[in-house]
């Protein structure tokens, strides 16, 4: 049994509350540093791409899940910054500067949609960034002199400070760095007042206006945020790559990235991580599935898409606060094991307001 | 007549047969979201489901073409019923997000059972009257276009005597403008949403029966769901004479644009359409302002 028992002001928003989370996220991280040592290239590389469909998450996550608007056209930001990284380190800019700035090009990007989209909201800011996903895929194959079209761009070799970063294990490291620090400064970012504002924004933009937070501003920031994290990750999944090519970017990478965030609980970063975990573990499970299944079902072609539909439905109508949620409770149940209440996290009904005329 | 303008005439009734399909389905998608204020993003693969339905019956069954056509939209339309009766239902009162993301899932699931059922491969099959045209005014018309402009313009007005003069078309009215009030006069809310869920799949159906023969029978016919939302977007969303006329009109501009703009605007042009319109102009042509309350 444990109490939430504050001494100082600054512990009610401390990153790791209580001293065990000390130990159990340095355990993680000290595990993630050895892996290394014992994995196989490939199972490197799929980590390094865990990764950076991680930090994908993480930026989808900081405009759905904490500001409260949907886009179902992320797969666009992840391009643009993979695209904008490839074309400047063809052009000689070292990795290190190319990188940020790909990052840089992507938020503009997200400025540029951003700005007019913000003036609609709900199911409308849904079908336009699906829309605006669409038209950057298309435009990215007829774009040949930079993009290269559908033929695809070869993405220069890592490389910084003169140190090779495309072996498997120098890219899980970078990968893992990366990760780390934008992990860090997006939940100091969130902790924050600007954090904060997100939050309002999402619960309730009317009374968030009452209280002087510029609700246009914050939206549009969290748009122009989550576009260029997530234009990051698509700089780092250049090199995961290796070739590019429209294809990568397809509507089915956004609603993935979708469904990273709603399976792993909107509205916390480590439910970003664990979605993203999951939805790109999902197709290896599926395959390996396959070799026990009887021979008629596995050799089916629909049935990874099912799956996936399937994971997606079950959480929708049964977890939504998804994988955390699932995290807090069994956490909640640990911690105070013998006096749990399973009401503590009864479902709320929360209705929806009508757009119907009254 | 001039070749040029011949030519125009060509392109725009074809505008209009693939504008007449898109209409059907922004039809469908339309009484659903009135009804059940869920966007339906499976109705694209409802109608996939229908397409593939209707090739086995008239390729591997022999059915006529008239009776797979019925068969199949009546399938659908016992399907769609259950989905709202048992799953759609559910989330009823929660954020509108969720039931985006339910339906996305719907058609993950429903895009997977086809492609496990039917096979990946696309497929095709013939109707009574592919391969033949009729001259108009020294025009050649594809019979299959103008038949579907026929149907199509038959099922709106079908649907438009059913909502007028009908006891279940008044009460599914009704219960889309204020269940409360219907529920409160003896309308059975639930029952009358899971019958326009079942409406909505059924016009899916005929669309899909009509979709294929003009293209293929594949997987990839869900895309349409998209077109059908520009559309919906441009006619004002939620109206349904918006729906038919944003159609037809997003079947128009695609033709156009593969013809008279550079080349990769056809594929384009109803995204790009959509997002104008969202811009300048959210509630579309033929909708209604109003502000949401707080």
């Amino acid at each position: 049994m444990r109490f939430d028992y504050h001494t100082r002001y600054r512990d009610s928003f401390a990153l790791l509350k209580q001293p065990s989370d000390w130990l159990i996220y340095g355990l993680l991280l000290a595990a993630l540093a050895t892996v290394p040592m014992l994995a196989s290239a490939y199972v490197l590389g799929e980590l390094a791409y865990v990764f950076i469909l991680c930090i994908a998450s993480m930026g989808l996550m900081v405009l759905t899940g904490y500001t409260g608007q949907v886009s179902l056209g992320h797969a666009a930001f992840v391009a643009i910054g993979a695209y904008a990284h490839a074309w400047l380190m063809r052009q000689g800019v070292p990795m290190l500067v190319s990188m940020p700035l790909a990052a840089l090009i992507s938020a503009a990007a997200g400025l540029l949609v951003g700005i007019p989209a913000i003036r609609v909201s709900g199911l409308y800011l849904a079908m336009v960034t699906l829309a605006f996903a669409i038209v950057v895929e298309q435009l990215i194959g007829l774009w040949r002199p930079v993009t290269g079209g559908f033929i695809g761009l070869a993405v220069p070799r890592a490389e910084a400070f003169g140190l090779a970063l495309h072996t498997p294990r120098a890219f899980y490291y970078f990968c893992l760095v990366v990760l780390v620090l934008v992990l860090l400064a997006l939940l100091n970012l969130l902790r924050s007042g600007v954090g904060r504002a997100f939050t309002g924004v999402r619960d309730s933009e009317a009374a968030a206006y009452g209280l002087g937070i510029q609700v246009k501003r914050v939206k549009i920031g969290a748009f122009v945020l989550s576009a260029g994290v997530t234009g990051l990750a698509g700089a780092l999944l250049a090199h995961h790559i290796g070739y590019l090519t429209p294809d990568g970017f397809t509507l089915l990478l956004s609603l993935e990235l979708v469904l990273m965030v709603v399976i792993g609980g909107l509205g916390s970063m480590r439910g970003a991580i664990l979605g993203a975990v999951l939805i790109s573990m999902l197709p290896t499970a599926i395959s390996r599935l396959k070799l026990v299944l009887p021979d008629a079902v596995s050799r089916q072609f629909g049935l990874e898409i099912f799956v996936f539909g399937l994971v997606l439905a079950l959480f929708v109508l049964f977890e939504p606060r998804g994988l955390n949620g699932r995290w807090l409770k069994a956490r909640a149940l640990i911690e105070s094991f013998p006096l749990y209440r399973r009401d503590t996290f009864k479902r709320q009904k929360a209705y929806m307001k009508s757009e119907r005329y009254k | 007549m001039s070749a040029d303008l011949a030519f125009f005439a060509q392109i725009t009734v074809n505008g209009i047969a693939v504008g007449a399909i898109y209409a059907l389905v922004a039809l469908g998608i339309v009484l659903i979201y009135k009804a059940t204020e869920v966007l339906n993003f499976a109705h694209g693969d409802l109608l996939v489901l229908s397409a593939f339905t209707a090739w086995a019956l008239i390729t591997l069954a022999g059915l006529p073409f008239w009776m797979a056509l019925v068969i199949t939209a009546a399938l659908v339309a016992a399907l769609a019923y259950g989905l709202d009766a048992v799953i759609i239902r559910r989330i009823a009162g929660q954020p509108q997000f969720s039931g985006v993301m339910l339906t996305i899932a719907l058609a993950f699931m429903l895009r997977g059972l086809v492609s496990m059922g039917f096979g990946a491969e696309s497929q095709s099959y013939r109707t009574p009257w592919s391969g033949r045209s009729t001259e108009i005014m020294g025009l050649a018309f594809a019979n299959l276009e103008l038949v579907i402009m026929g149907v199509v313009m038959s099922v709106t007005l079908g649907l438009y005597l059913f909502f007028r003069n009908t006891r279940l078309g008044v009460a599914m009215q009704a219960s889309s403008q204020n269940q409360l009030a219907a529920y409160l006069n003896g309308v059975r809310v639930k029952r009358v949403n899971s019958l326009v869920w079942a409406l909505g799949g059924a016009t899916a159906a005929i669309a899909g029966v009509f979709l294929a023969p003009i293209t293929l029978v594949d997987t990839s016919l869900w895309l349409v769901t998209l077109k059908a939302l520009a559309a919906i977007v441009l006619g004002g969303f939620g109206s349904i004479p918006g729906a038919i006329l944003g159609g037809l009109l997003i079947g128009l501009i695609e033709q156009y644009a593969g013809v008279y703009l550079p080349h990769g605007f056809k594929d384009i042009a109803a995204y790009l359409v959509l997002i104008l319109v969202l811009i300048l102009r959210p509630r579309g042509i033929l909708g209604e302002a109003h502000g949401r309350r707080v």
